[in-house]
């Protein structure tokens, strides 16, 4: 404060108050708008993902009606049926590994599509990537190009390609290589097929998104310095795309290990994967608790392998699998 | 090149690269572009060689042939006497300094460094002993375990330098490795670069479009113009005799005024009727109007009308630089000059004598 200064220390105190509160009340508004900025998506999980889950946890603790639907009567059947099976006769508990085998037939396929799709999907983003970028539009076009038609329908055209009666079988004995169909239709190996086609796009744009990104300089570098191609790979590209293998891998084993319609039309329904267990709970089993039971397991076992992956990826450890 | 041939001193080191008649073309059609045309060039063990030249005139394109990341349309590239156009980069004992650097950005420094013995599949005993003694040897002991990205510009480049030398290759390619640092971090780098090329005794070819730079590091200068080598020779020799214009005018301020020359004559002609001796380039005896070369340092101010003065002229301007002064001279004849002085009395307008040295360079177009 200088002496020529018309402002008392009081006037100056009441100022700086003001301004202090003035940059407090713009500070709360630029919260409460970026708040608001959230909302609709705040709104749109509130309603249709915490709510449902809460419902579903709830009834995984009542008791399954006789139609359907429940009865509001505590029990912790669900679970306990998840492990153990009631004797017909006198209900005494013994171990059951029937939906246990379930779910790990189910993890089991959903990796093994993961990696094929891994296997399948890092060359093919890997070639995008190193187009010329006015070209690259063009490749990432055709990718998507299978989202114009519904899974269903394509689900059922590879169960009309797969059939005994489908080209690939008729074509076969069209030539002679064998005299009767090869059962290809209501495998594992079909349901694992369908998962790869239906779930590829997910790996191969996360790995094109970070292996776009990788400075072609590097990879020179590491020829220089007397890495083999398979080195450069696994040394300096992989982990440069590490981001991306990792969201892909999320993208499709996620949706891969919960997937309903690809087991249930190639598989036949005959080996059951989880998604197709919770549906028949809610449809012709009529165990409501049962369903939300299972489908809270698979939603505890995907948080707990997302955690232990992400973990574990993120600790930089070059190769990956 | 008839020129190339310029400097033939006392060749006791045998070659280490022979390139001859490189060719390299990028594109088709109208957008060909020849980014090296026709060059032939020999690269003694052990020496310090600069390829010099202004932006885009191949001085890349070159290293990059003799790295192996591309291959050359027509020519041969021998690496210690051996065809190496058939290896890949990775199966040549060539290794490169990279413009920007290019340190793996997901490894430790000393892993960045230890990367090349760690291909080559040697013992992890030796590659660590490797990668300390060149942490010392660049003197990053200190930041070993750092990611490359928590590094200065100046300790990029150490490390660049170092994981180039670890695997002891026959050749290191040094592509502008200064031009991304700061005056003073460039002038101690270009010290520690020729330390390292003695101490390490590997052949060190070194691109740069900085002239000074050349002058000072280099054993042999190649001058690089528009996909050609013009000159091959030591710095000394390419200063003070540059075969052709183009050199001339590349490094240093340089005078270029026409002479004329008879056949048979080791004197030309100046405008003005002055004589000089001429130094002709190589194998090459031109007659008639030539261009002469005479460096600013060379020539001296002196009274209008001396004994000495083999040319005449009035002071347009003066210009201090520091450690002297750049006199432009309007010549009699209407040519612009520049003479360099420690200190000068005379003044802006003054008539003024100027004074030749015994000899000039005569230069070919
Ligand atoms: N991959 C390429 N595709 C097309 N043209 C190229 C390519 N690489 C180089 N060129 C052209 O070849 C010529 C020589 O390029 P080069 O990179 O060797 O120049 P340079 O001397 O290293 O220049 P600078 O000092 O700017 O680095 C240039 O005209 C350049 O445009
Ligand atoms: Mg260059």
């Amino acid at each position: 404060m200088t002496q020529s200064s018309f402002i008392t220390p009081a006037q100056q105190a009441e100022s700086d108050a003001k301004l202090a509160a003035a940059k407090a009340q713009t500070d709360a508004d630029a919260r409460r708008r970026r708040l608001q900025l959230l909302s609709p998506s705040v709104l749109l999980i509130g309603i249709f993902g915490l709510f449902p889950l809460t419902i579903t946890l709830i009834y995984s603790f009542l008791s399954p009606g006789s139609y359907g639907g429940v009865t509001w009567e505590f029990s912790t059947n669900a679970y306990v049926q998840f492990l153990f099976e009631a004797d017909i006769f006198d209900d005494t508990l013994s171990f059951s590994t029937t939906y246990l085998s379930i779910f790990s037939r189910s993890i089991g396929l959903a990796l093994v599509a993961t990696v094929g799709a891994l296997i399948i999907g890092f060359p093919t983003a890997y070639f995008i990537a190193s187009k010329r970028p006015e070209q690259r539009n063009f490749w990432l076009f055709l990718i998507t190009l299978p989202f114009w038609t519904n899974l269903l329908i394509r689900t059922y055209a590879i169960l009309l390609i797969i059939r005994d009666e489908g080209i690939i079988n008729l074509g076969l004995m069209g030539v002679g290589i064998t005299d009767k169909p090869i059962g290809i239709l209501y495998t594992d190996f079909a349901v694992f097929m369908g998962l790869i086609y239906s779930y590829l796009p997910f790996m191969v744009l996360p790995l094109y998104a970070s292996l776009e990104k990788l400075d072609f300089r590097l990879v020179e570098a590491a020829y220089d310095l007397y890495a083999s191609r398979f080195q450069v790979l696994r040394h300096i590209i992989i982990p440069m795309a590490k981001p991306g293998i990792v969201a892909g891998c999320i993208l499709v084993f996620i949706p891969g290990l919960g997937a309903y319609i690809t087991p249930e039309l190639l598989g036949g329904g005959k080996d059951l994967m989880i998604g197709n267990l919770i549906a028949l709970q809610f449809g012709g089993s009529r165990n409501w608790p049962f369903g939300s039971a299972a489908a809270l397991i698979l939603m505890v076992v995907v948080m707990l392998s997302l955690i232990v992956y992400v973990r574990h990826a993120g600790k930089g450890g070059a190769s990956h699998g | 090149m008839a020129q190339n041939g310029v400097s033939q001193g006392a060749d006791t080191h045998k070659n280490m690269i022979l390139a001859e008649g490189v060719v390299k073309t990028f594109g088709q059609g109208e957008h060909m572009v020849t980014a090296l045309d026709n060059v032939s060039v020999t690269i003694r063990q052990n020496e310090f060689f600069t390829l010099l030249g202004p932006s885009g005139c191949g001085k890349t394109t070159l290293l990059r042939l003799i790295a192996g990341f591309d291959l050359p349309d027509r020519g041969n590239i021998l690496l210690d006497g051996q065809e190496i156009g058939h290896l890949p980069p990775y199966k040549r004992p060539v290794n490169t300094v990279f413009q920007n650097y290019a340190l793996f950005p997901h490894m430790s420094v000393a892993r960045n460094i230890g990367f090349g013995l760690e291909m080559q599949g040697r013992p992890a005993k030796e590659i660590s002993e490797a990668t300390d003694r060149m942490l010392a040897l660049v003197q990053m002991e200190h930041l070993a375990d750092r990611q490359t990205d928590q590094l200065s510009g100046g300790q990029q480049q150490r490390v660049a330098l170092a994981r180039a030398l670890a695997p002891h290759p026959k050749v290191l390619l040094l592509d502008e490795p200064l031009s991304a640092l700061d005056l003073k971090l460039r002038k101690e780098m270009q010290i520690e670069l020729k330390r390292l090329q003695h101490e390490t005794g590997i052949t060190f070819v070194f691109v740069t479009h900085d002239q000074e730079e050349a002058l000072t590091m280099s054993d042999r200068i190649a001058v690089m113009s528009a996909g050609d080598i013009l000159q091959v020779g030591p710095p000394k020799e390419i200063y003070n005799n540059p075969a052709r214009r183009f050199v001339a005018d590349f490094i240093g301020d340089i005078n270029i005024l026409e002479a004329d020359l008879t056949s048979g004559d080791t004197q030309a002609t100046l405008p003005g009727g002055a004589r000089i001796n001429a130094i002709l380039p190589n194998s090459w005896a031109p007659t008639g109007r030539v261009n002469v070369a005479i460096r600013p340092e060379d020539m001296a101010l002196t009274q209008p009308g001396a004994d000495n003065a083999a040319l005449h002229g009035t002071v347009q301007n003066i210009v201090y630089f520091g450690s002297g002064h750049n006199v432009h001279v309007a010549l009699d004849s209407g040519l612009d000059i520049i003479v360099r002085c420690a200190g000068t009395s005379h003044e802006v307008g003054a008539l003024v004598g100027i004074t030749l040295p015994d000899a000039v360079q005569v230069l070919v177009d």
